[in-house]
């Protein structure tokens, strides 16, 4: 850059003889970054073949992703509205969102028994008569005709309307799409948000805005004459049919008492386990030697392992987590707080015990006050791992959210309540996180960590 | 201090006293809040106890004898049966019955080379751990100077990269394994991609942790001679950094192996599928052999490892990152 920065030959051979392992240094850490990826690419390339990515990604159903991921934050109505007396009328399944009977502004009958849908705007809608539908796009209409055995769409279609073999399909985005068939249309309706989250069309308090539902909750006027309206609400949210509140809650506490309790076991477990596995602490070889291996095997054996044996045993739920997360992290911690207590300082151990102290209080005394910090913050690091891990090893049968979770992905078309419940586990996550902080720093300092 | 001492006539001063009196009472306050905090410990832990035995489907001390009674029913004909199953061997008790055919799923290379099935299933689950691995890891390092306060202060970007990483750390894994699943129709990809997500968000936040702790007099020499941001991570940061990252990686390596393992019951292929497959189905022979197989995947991998970061990091790598799952 500049001639200041320049060296002559004599500096140069003084700078290579000082920093020699500077500017020699073996073959391998020079060509580390080279060698890295002369062996990473191929391997990479390996797996790709290995595991059949590239036909995969080509047969994945990516449509039907986008309807996934669009089924998170938002939910379809499903009316099937069926031609029969020369009349339309709207069918619900089991699933339907409103009750029976219920107004519903984006689907208007006429008196001639036909009907109208609209999709957003007033320029998006669908005229639904049992021989003619009129699907008008953007403001501009398009007359589909229905016979005995097919549904034509015009000549002069646009993209959004068209024709799928004996059928046709008109499509307005997100705000929904409808398929016109011989017998019905097939109207899917999308909207933003959650249908019926806090209460389900049994409830009374069904449909109304926040507010109402406030002045509801704390009228005099009983909805049911056996209990106060307060209570009614709570009843209705937490037993409210398609969203199942209760029960998802329930499922959450046991998944953090399955974290809670078989960390905190295996805490207890380790803690005097581990002195006897301590060197500088047990002075016996052979005792050492069989209680670290008793540690390794269990730690060894994967928590999967552990869980789906312990189902086998007491049947699916929180009993199997909380003895898998045991079984593992006593091995775990045990191996943890047995290197702490390798490596505490022999000082304060040597002056209690030069007072006569029994070797009972040179622990209590010399060694618990150095490594108790240590093994309090290991145990609430596990802690918060286990909380994560605990939603997984629920789904593998030992019940909590994670099988619940499961349940949901099984359906295909609960996506919306997979992410109520990823929500909460974020929430709960993000919760436990800061207070296993909060009381590590008030245990042990602020940098204790 | 000089208050503090022995009244010469025997006994203890008044401020003695004064003071002692003070310890004494420290001392009982400080009792006080550690029984209190022991009874509300043991309440919750009894609550928590008492909650999960009524929401299991056994009871635990109905279901215990039971445990024991399955153990002892759940053993193979002969310890042989166990290696049979292990390699893919004939059993002399087959009977047409799933339980006893150990050679149909035989992976075959060539008319007679092959690999036993469960051995094959231990690849799959190792290279999803590997190759989940490799990408998380790689986007982790790519993430985590964005979130080091040292490197690029406490903006938005720092903010949002952390966010990043904590939703990637704490977001369900089974949740984008099955999301993937239905996608894919394939399990072990959805299974990559579920543990390299979650690599992304535990390595990032080792990683950043250990750029926040490196020394700053290489970047201030750098600075000094005009180096760009990126020159200044590249030969100021990333010499001191690299082994810890290594070695973290590693650490990572032998947690994912478990991890990619149970994603793999739930779905993902692999070991784990095996498993809990032979378990449901009362298969003692194939459920040791997948646990023999199992443990000694798992203490190779650790040792393996333990024995790299021991060359690359020296003992060093030892005295961190423990329970950093």
């Amino acid at each position: 850059m500049t001639n200041g920065l320049t060296i002559d030959a004599a500096d140069r051979a003084r700078l290579k003889a000082e920093h020699a392992a500077v500017l020699h240094k073996p073959w391998w850490q020079r060509w580390a970054l080279l060698i890295g990826l002369v062996v990473t690419v191929p391997y990479l390339g390996f797996c790709y073949a290995f595991f059949n990515v590239g036909p995969a990604f080509e047969n994945g159903k990516w449509d039907r992703a986008a309807l996934y991921l669009q089924d998170w934050y938002s939910w379809r109505a499903q009316p099937r509205l069926k031609f029969a007396d020369g009349k339309v009328t709207a069918t619900w399944s089991s699933r339907g969102q409103y009750p029976r009977d219920a107004r519903i502004d984006w689907l208007t009958p006429h008196e001639d028994g036909s009907m109208t849908v609209t999709f957003g705007g007033t320029g998006d809608r669908l005229e639904v008569t049992p021989n003619l539908v009129v699907a008008y796009v953007g403001g501009t209409p398009h007359e589909i005709a229905i016979g005995a055995d097919t549904v034509t769409a015009p000549a002069d279609a646009p993209r959004a309307v068209q024709q799928d073999g004996s059928k046709v399909i008109v499509d307005y985005g997100f705000a929904g799409q409808a398929e016109v068939r011989t017998n019905q249309v097939y109207v899917q309706r999308r909207f933003l948000g959650w249908a019926n989250f806090w209460f389900d069309t049994h409830s009374a308090y069904w449909g109304r805005n926040p507010l109402e539902v406030i002045q509801l909750m704390f009228s005099a006027e009983r909805i049911d004459p056996a209990r106060s309206n307060f209570d009614t609400a709570v009843k209705d949210f937490l037993n409210n049919g398609v969203w199942q509140h209760g029960d998802i809650l329930s499922k959450l506490l046991q998944t953090l008492v399955m974290a809670f309790v078989g960390t905190l076991l295996a805490t207890l477990f380790a803690f005097p386990l581990a002195f006897i596995a301590a060197r500088n602490i047990t002075r016996s070889r052979p005792v050492n030697w069989v209680m670290k291996r008793t540690f390794d095997f269990l730690r060894s054996i994967d928590m999967l392992i552990w869980a789906l044996f312990f189902t086998r045993g007491f049947g699916p739920g929180p009993i199997p987590g909380i003895a898998a997360i045991f079984f593992t992290d006593a091995g775990a911690l045990g191996k943890v707080y047995a290197e702490a207590l390798e490596n505490v300082d022999d000082r304060q151990r040597e002056g209690v015990k030069s007072v006569g102290a029994s070797p009972t209080v040179v622990n209590r005394f010399g060694v618990v006050p150095q490594v108790l910090p240590v093994f309090i913050s290991q145990s609430l690091y596990f802690w918060e791992s286990n909380t994560r891990s605990a939603t997984v090893i629920g789904a593998v049968g030992a019940g909590g959210i994670g099988l619940k979770l499961l349940e949901a992905m099984g359906t295909n078309s609960d996506w919306d309540k997979v992410a109520y419940m990823v929500l909460l586990i974020l929430v709960v996550v993000f919760v436990f996180d800061n207070l296993s902080n909060a009381l590590r720093s008030r245990l042990i300092g602020p940098r204790g960590h | 201090m000089a208050h503090i001492a022995h009244d010469p006539a025997g006994g203890i001063s008044d401020a003695t006293r004064t003071v002692y009196g003070h310890y004494r009472q420290q001392i009982r306050t400080r009792r006080v809040y550690s029984i209190i905090a022991l009874v509300v410990f043991a309440i919750v832990l009894a609550l928590s106890l008492n909650f999960a035995n009524a929401a299991n489907s056994g009871k635990f001390f109905d279901r215990l004898p039971y445990l024991f009674d399955f153990l002892r029913s759940f053993v193979p004909n002969d310890p042989l049966e166990i290696f049979r199953a292990m390699f893919d061997q004939p059993s002399p008790y087959a009977d047409g019955s799933m339980k006893y055919d150990f050679t149909s799923q035989r992976m075959y290379f060539t008319d007679t080379l092959y690999v036993p099935h469960f051995i094959y299933e231990l690849m799959v689950t190792v290279n999803i751990a590997i190759v989940s691995t490799i990408i998380g890891g790689g986007l982790a390092f790519c993430l985590c100077f964005f979130a080091a306060t040292n490197l690029v202060g406490a903006g938005a970007v720092r903010f949002v990269v952390r966010r990043i990483m904590e939703i990637l750390r704490a977001f369900p894994e089974i949740v984008i394994a099955g999301l993937l699943t239905a996608i894919l129709s394939i399990g072990p990809i959805a299974a990559i991609f579920a543990v390299s997500l979650h690599t992304i968000g535990a390595l990032g936040k080792l990683f950043f942790e250990v750029v926040e702790n490196a020394d700053m007099k290489p970047d201030e020499g750098l600075r000094a001679v005009g180096a760009t941001w990126l020159e200044r991570v590249r030969f100021g940061m990333l010499p001191q950094v690299l082994p810890n990252f290594v070695s973290y990686t590693l650490l990572r390596t032998e947690i994912n192996v478990r991890a990619s393992t149970i994603i793999g019951a739930v779905g993902g292929g692999g070991i784990g599928e095996a498993f809990r497959l032979s378990i449901g189905n009362n298969h003692a022979a194939k459920t040791y052999a997948i646990i023999i197989l199992l443990l000694v995947t798992i203490i190779a991998v650790d040792q393996f490892s333990g024995w790299l970061r021991r060359r690359l990091v020296g003992n060093q790598a030892f005295e961190f990152g423990r329970g950093a799952a």
